[in-house]
């Protein structure tokens, strides 16, 4: 196939993965207005849950659920009872507590299940789609995993717009204290907030681990792509974060075949010193201030 | 009975409110007077449970306030419309006025109440799937009240409601106030700086200066004690 | 031990003398254990790489989580040197790192003096992330993953019956000192007090005339620039200069330092610098006692700084340096206490 198609194609599910961790990263942004540093281990962490769970019972599906399963228990917790102190402070303290949670994730991982690289099973095949007698260079576990992505973006943006659930969480992202003053248990949503919010890190990490194998820092490129592709849509926008992700999928893609496999990272980072600079405020977000 | 004893609140080292004590009667209008910084917004903020007082008393019907969270005194049927209306600019009229009953459930009565409020307010329901911040500054405070009404609140807190809008839209609201409380027999503890037009509605009238109260009249006594006037409103 | 406001010349004398006496103990230490006086040679770099940080993110309140990468560079800088001119005088080698990463330093700061908080963060945890790629996408003149040798330093003839590790930690403690004498001048002066503004008030410090951008570079070059000596310092002190040896938890255990040792102090910067070095030993020791098995050994130090991160946030709610404010305060008072009854 054409050069330039099958670096599309691989940018587009690539981007996929990171527009899933662009998602939790916004939805926790919008909730409490903190970037989580440690999302991207706690994505690695579900991940070998499922490993182990996968392990236990032969059975890809009933790992993947408990991928889920578990984000969303352990995005709860931490807000509950760690990061709910910190939601109100200084913002340097929110950051230096999400890194802490970071660097305890990739000690205690390793502790339990070693350090070495795993391979993880994939429920589709990872090589080329065959059609007739030509390949597409998308396989079938890419076409699965941009289809989930989707669904589950989907499924969000429904819950917010036509749910009472995500109208009250839309209320607490804007105006915390009048959503208080009118009866919203804010307290509760904002956990609830951190739980879906896991459960999309949790997804794009057993998304991306077939193809990146299974170690304690396999997300921590992954969680600066995913954070480059949340700052490009902007940190308010769970639209943003899908174009966002697709788009830095695609950069890095060409950037990657056409300059240098091993420059992506520094690529995510100039873009991210671009956005930054040219529009803060990410392509989706209108610059009018949002009340705290 | 709204009933406050001894209120003492500080902001970071100021005192905002020192020993002020209050009742505000069902089924009556109390309006809360005094000029800037006399901690009049305070006082309701306390009640909501927005801040915290350092001591005293504030209960309702026999439940003490102090120390819960807003969304648990809103439940006790106290609710508050702060500065400005306080309309989620990002969510529809209707969001709004849904959010507002979502805490007794999301069910028929709720449907009922806000069908209500959109009769009560024609210009609401013309714009109801509008974002709230389209709206005009009288229709903000309409569309605040309305929400207050839709979580069928027994005492309103009103937090100026008058500010910023033109004399004929502060004298609607005022009636629509007036006439609420007589219809509904709610309680509204009205805070303003528009001493007149709070009076002209008011059963009791409070005077607050740098956190204290100076004095407690009937409404209608207030407009004959020139000193007060002149001393405290500025007339 | 604090070094109160005074000359220049009154500090460095200071220094001079306990780098003498240093010196000195490191000699006589080094019959007893030679490789604590090894590890005492990375406390040395630690120690201005974490005082650099300190400047930047205690005193100026710019969280970088690239400061790793940064010391990569001086390293590089180093071993590129080194390997066209073997004989380079250690000092301009060391000269030649310093500005080498302050350059790419001013570069970064220009980029990070108007990204605050989170967004900060990320981009210099995408320097961290992506810096090491640099040098293995061009193997040819960065050695790749295995990266670059750099030959050992060793002693003038003249001094040839110090040992190796006595010797790599005298020339360590001479930028230290350096370094340290020169930042807490620069504290005490305006500059130190417009860093400082900035982080407490922006807006405020712009108001009063202080140009917020320039000062805020001019932090991110200096850290920078420590950075890089500290990075120089450990090519020479392991013989390597490798994409490995800068892994992004490098720049999470500088940040450790200063937020253990004492958020915005230099002294800090030294007290941090010795428990980031000489924690997994002592961890070591703990998992001996407990006998505990291999991966929890290894792991346990990092697991434990982010411990530490989550507990001072938690139990410090208005900052570290909050909080350490609070414990100054409470010694002082208890100093004046005691001096009353004396």
């Amino acid at each position: 196939m054409n050069y330039f198609v099958v670096l599309t194609l691989t940018g587009l599910a690539a981007g996929m993965v990171y527009s899933a961790l662009a998602l939790a990263l916004v939805l926790i942004w919008r909730a409490t207005r903190i970037v989580n540093f440690a999302q991207g281990a706690m994505a690695m962490s579900t991940t070998y849950i499922a490993l182990a769970v996968i392990q236990a019972t032969g059975n890809y599906w009933i790992g993947f659920v408990a991928a889920l399963v578990a984000g969303l228990a352990m995005g709860a917790l931490a807000e509950r009872f760690i990061v709910r102190w910190v939601e109100t402070g200084p913002p340097l303290n929110a950051v230096i507590l999400t890194l802490g949670l970071f660097l305890v994730l990739e000690a205690v991982v390793p502790m339990i299940w070693g350090a070495q690289i795993r391979s993880f099973p994939a429920p589709f095949s990872i090589a080329a789609t065959q059609v007739g007698n030509t390949y597409i260079a998308l396989s079938p576990f890419s076409i699965f995993t941009i289809a989930v992505v989707l669904a589950v973006m989907g499924a969000m943006l429904a819950l917010f717009r036509l749910t009472g659930i995500g109208l009250r969480m839309r209320a607490a992202a804007f105006a915390p204290d009048m959503a208080r003053l009118l009866g919203v248990r804010v307290g509760r949503l904002l956990t609830f907030g951190w739980a879906l919010a896991s459960m999309a890190g949790a997804l794009a990490g057993m998304l991306v681990a077939p193809t990146l194998l299974l170690y304690p820092s396999n997300m921590d490129a992954i969680l600066v792509y995913g954070f480059t592709a949340a700052v490009l849509g902007g940190l308010d926008s769970p639209v943003g974060a899908l174009v966002g992700g697709v788009g830095i999928g695609l950069a890095l893609s060409y950037i990657g075949g056409y300059v240098g496999g091993d420059l992506e990272a520094i690529g995510a980072l100039v873009i991210l010193i671009a956005i930054l600079m040219l529009r803060p405020q990410g392509l989706f977000v209108h610059a009018a201030e949002r009340r705290a | 009975m709204l009933e406050v004893d001894d209120l003492r609140v500080a902001y970071g080292g100021v005192t905002a409110l020192d020993g002020v004590s209050l009742r505000v009667p069902d089924r009556g209008i109390t309006t809360v007077l005094g000029p800037n910084g006399a901690g009049k917004s305070t006082l309701l903020r306390a009640i909501a449970g927005l801040v915290r007082p350092l001591s005293g008393r504030i209960s309702y019907a026999g439940r003490s306030l102090v120390g819960m969270a807003p969304e648990d005194v809103v439940r006790t049927g106290i609710s508050m419309v702060p500065e400005g209306g306080g309309v989620i600019r990002e969510l529809t009229v209707e969001e709004n006025l849904r959010l507002a009953r979502m805490w007794r459930g999301d069910g028929a009565a709720g449907r009922e109440a806000q069908a209500e409020v959109m009769d009560l307010f024609p210009a609401l329901a013309v714009r109801k799937r509008q974002p709230a911040h389209s709206l005009s500054g009288g229709e903000r405070q309409m569309l605040a009240i309305g929400r207050a009404l839709v979580g069928r609140a027994d005492v309103l807190l009103l937090d100026e409601p008058s500010l910023g809008l033109a004399p004929k839209l502060v004298t609607l609201i005022m009636q629509t106030v007036r006439s609420l409380c007589a219809r509904r027999g709610i309680s509204v503890l009205l805070v303003e700086q528009n001493a007149r037009s709070a009076l002209s509605i008011a059963d009791d009238a409070l005077l607050l200066s740098s956190g204290r109260m100076v004095a407690s009249r009937k409404a209608a006594d207030l407009h004959k004690e020139d000193e007060l006037w002149h001393a405290y409103l500025g007339y | 031990m604090r070094l109160r406001g005074g000359t220049l010349l009154r500090n460095a004398a200071i220094a001079a003398v306990l780098v003498v006496l240093l010196a000195v103990g490191l000699f006589e230490l080094d019959s007893l254990n030679a490789f604590v006086v090894y590890q005492l040679s990375s406390v040395t770099y630690v120690a201005i790489a974490a005082a650099g940080l300190t400047l930047l993110t205690g005193l100026n309140g710019q969280l970088s989580l690239g400061h790793g990468a940064l010391m990569g560079i001086g390293a590089y800088c180093t071993a590129v040197l080194l390997r066209s001119y073997t004989d380079l005088n250690p000092a301009a080698v060391m000269a030649a790192a310093v500005l080498t990463t302050a350059a790419v330093s001013v570069v970064v700061g220009l980029g990070a003096a108007r990204l605050r908080g989170p967004y900060l963060a990320g981009a210099t945890l995408g320097l961290a992330v992506g810096l090491p790629g640099v040098a293995v996408r061009f193997s040819g003149f960065f050695g790749g993953d295995q990266g670059l040798n750099v030959p050992a330093l060793s002693a003038p003839d003249s001094l040839s019956q110090v040992p190796q590790e006595v010797w790599l930690a005298w020339v360590g403690l001479v930028p230290a000192a350096i370094t340290f004498v020169l930042l807490a001048n620069l504290v005490s002066t305006r500059y130190g007090r417009d860093f400082k503004a900035i982080r407490e008030d922006e807006i405020a410090s712009a108001l009063h005339g202080i140009r917020v951008a320039r000062t805020q570079v001019l932090a991110f070059v200096l850290s920078g620039a420590c950075a890089g000596l500290a990075g120089s310092l450990m090519a020479y002190t392991s013989n390597l200069a490798a994409p490995g040896s800068f892994p992004l938890t490098l720049s999470l255990e500088l940040l450790a330092a200063i937020v253990i040792g004492g958020l915005g102090t230099l002294p800090g910067a030294v007290w941090g610098a010795l428990v980031i070095v000489f924690a997994p030993d002592w961890i070591g020791s703990l998992n001996d006692a407990l006998h505990l098995p291999g991966p929890v050994r290894a792991e346990l130090p990092l697991a434990l700084f982010g411990a530490v991160f989550v507990v001072a946030m938690l139990a410090f709610p208005e900052g570290v340096q909050g909080g350490l404010v609070r414990l100054w305060r409470w010694r002082v008072g208890r100093r004046q206490a005691a001096a009353a009854r004396a």
